[in-house]
């Protein structure tokens, strides 16, 4: 009879923890394999894959899309990655705005949403992160992923012991041999993250990038906050664009120079071993900061925090901040204007080569009517131009 | 270094197999109910690395 009682016990038990296996792993699942629908406007001319620059990436998860915005007039190439970072999803929706709205009138824009597709694909392990947010627009909401800032260890692993950067052996933080933005130049045979910026190095090259960007937003707990970190190749057009942004369109964007012994990062080695201008934009995300108070989606979009704000106030921030917060059009519009800004200033010292973008919303625009505004609806568009992301 | 790490992958995945097997056998053989919990609880992240998922 005990024995019976027994049996049932554990089988109660049991299905109780198949309950939670099934729960928890429909939600790691649903993440990890949510195809983001990307309503390409007409100036997207071309869409590539990664892997067409280095087969060693085809195939892999990391094979992104390549949105290619080929101009009326001739000019120069441009390449914008959003997504190296993926919980930083102002960069990734600033890209979204470009191949949604973006128009090339000359030159040529290549544009990477999800620069690493593994690190989209998981949230920081015991970070509570939400696995996705959503933008409010007028036919309902768009649907996006949240991820972490290093590869799925799924894809990519063990770690090891100290992580040490290819090709200046510089010792670097072991979970860092994951971060996309730590592993440039790349390698034709290494890891995962490795490859992956091996691939885009290739893009750069064969492509004849002339200005590279990659988005980025910050805590505002650290230094690096609301500036452009810029080669040394770039600290001319870097400057003027900053001065431009701060003048002309009404926000504070800094300039800082890439560290020469700081390895790893797009903004010295792309620079380094490659003929492209190499830029860097940060903008602010109280998400991240260590002492925010709730880990939401709200707090995400509206970027309010009371526990930030407290610190603010003992002086333990880089960037200001009240109870208004950091809105998500507000740092999505940042980037933007900024990316517009450098093309800009960029057409002005080399006339005979331009880069002339269209259609995309500045920051006073995407401010006044919200990142949804921009957002086109999968339901009733063509469907050869949807791409799923 | 890329061909060592992918072996040292499968053999975590073998590690996490058998741990796994060895709980469900504990889980089975277990008298109390407290510690039958406590095996569901602990094997469930070994499933889930198992299956891919996380």
């Amino acid at each position: 009879m005990r024995d019976k009682f027994i049996v049932i016990r554990k089988t109660i038990f049991i299905l109780l923890g198949m309950l939670v296996i099934i729960f928890a792993g429909k939600s790691f699942y649903d993440h990890r394999n949510f195809n983001e629908p990307v309503v390409t406007n007409e100036g997207v001319t071309e869409v590539k894959k990664l892997g067409d620059y280095f087969t060693g990436i085809s195939g892999t998860i990391n094979d992104c899309n390549i949105y290619v915005f080929e101009g009326e007039e001739e000019g120069s190439n441009m390449l914008v990655i959003g997504g190296t970072h993926p919980e930083e999803p102002a960069g990734r929706l600033a890209a979204y705005l470009f191949a949604e709205n973006g128009k090339m009138k000359a030159g040529k824009l290549f544009l990477a949403i999800t620069a690493n597709r593994s690190a989209s694909t998981g949230t920081k392990l015991g970070g509570a992160y939400p696995p996705d947010f959503s933008i409010k627009t007028s036919f309902g909401e768009r649907k996006f992923r949240m991820g972490d800032r290093w590869s799925n260890p799924l894809d990519q692993w063990p770690d090891p012991e100290v992580y040490i950067h290819y090709p200046s052996g510089q010792n670097l933080a072991y979970v860092d041999t994951r971060n996309l933005n730590r592993t440039w130049p790349g390698r034709e045979n290494g890891t995962l993250t490795e490859q992956t910026c091996y691939a885009f190095m290739e893009l750069i090259k064969k492509e004849k990038i002339d200005v590279f960007i990659d988005l980025h937003e910050a805590e505002l707990q650290y230094p690096v906050i609301s500036t452009i970190v810029a080669h040394e190749n770039g600290e001319e057009l870097a400057t003027f664009v900053s001065m431009m942004l701060t003048d002309m369109e009404g926000f504070r964007m800094g300039v800082e120079f890439s560290p020469k012994n700081l390895h790893g990062l797009s903004h010295r080695e792309v620079g380094d071993y490659s003929d492209a201008v190499s830029l860097l934009f940060e903008a602010p995300e109280p998400f991240l900061d260590a002492t925010r108070g709730t880990t939401s989606r709200e707090q995400l979009l509206t970027g309010k925090d009371e526990f930030v704000v407290m610190a603010g106030k003992h002086g333990l921030l880089f960037e200001q901040i009240d109870e208004n917060g950091w809105p998500i059009a507000k740092r999505v519009g940042r980037h933007t204007s900024a990316i517009l800004m450098t093309m800009e200033i960029w057409s002005e010292d080399y006339p005979d080569r331009p880069l002339i973008c269209e259609g995309v919303p500045r920051y006073e625009e995407v401010i006044e009517n919200g990142v949804g505004y921009y957002l086109n609806d999968p339901k009733s568009a063509l469907k050869n131009r949807i791409v799923l992301e | 270094m890329e061909f060592v790490n992918s072996i040292i992958n499968w053999i975590y995945y073998g590690i996490v197999g058998f741990t796994a097997i060895i709980m469900i056998y504990n889980l089975i053989k277990e008298k109390s109910w407290e510690k039958e919990v406590l095996y569901i609880l602990v094997i469930i992240p070994f499933l889930l690395r198992l299956f891919g998922l996380k």
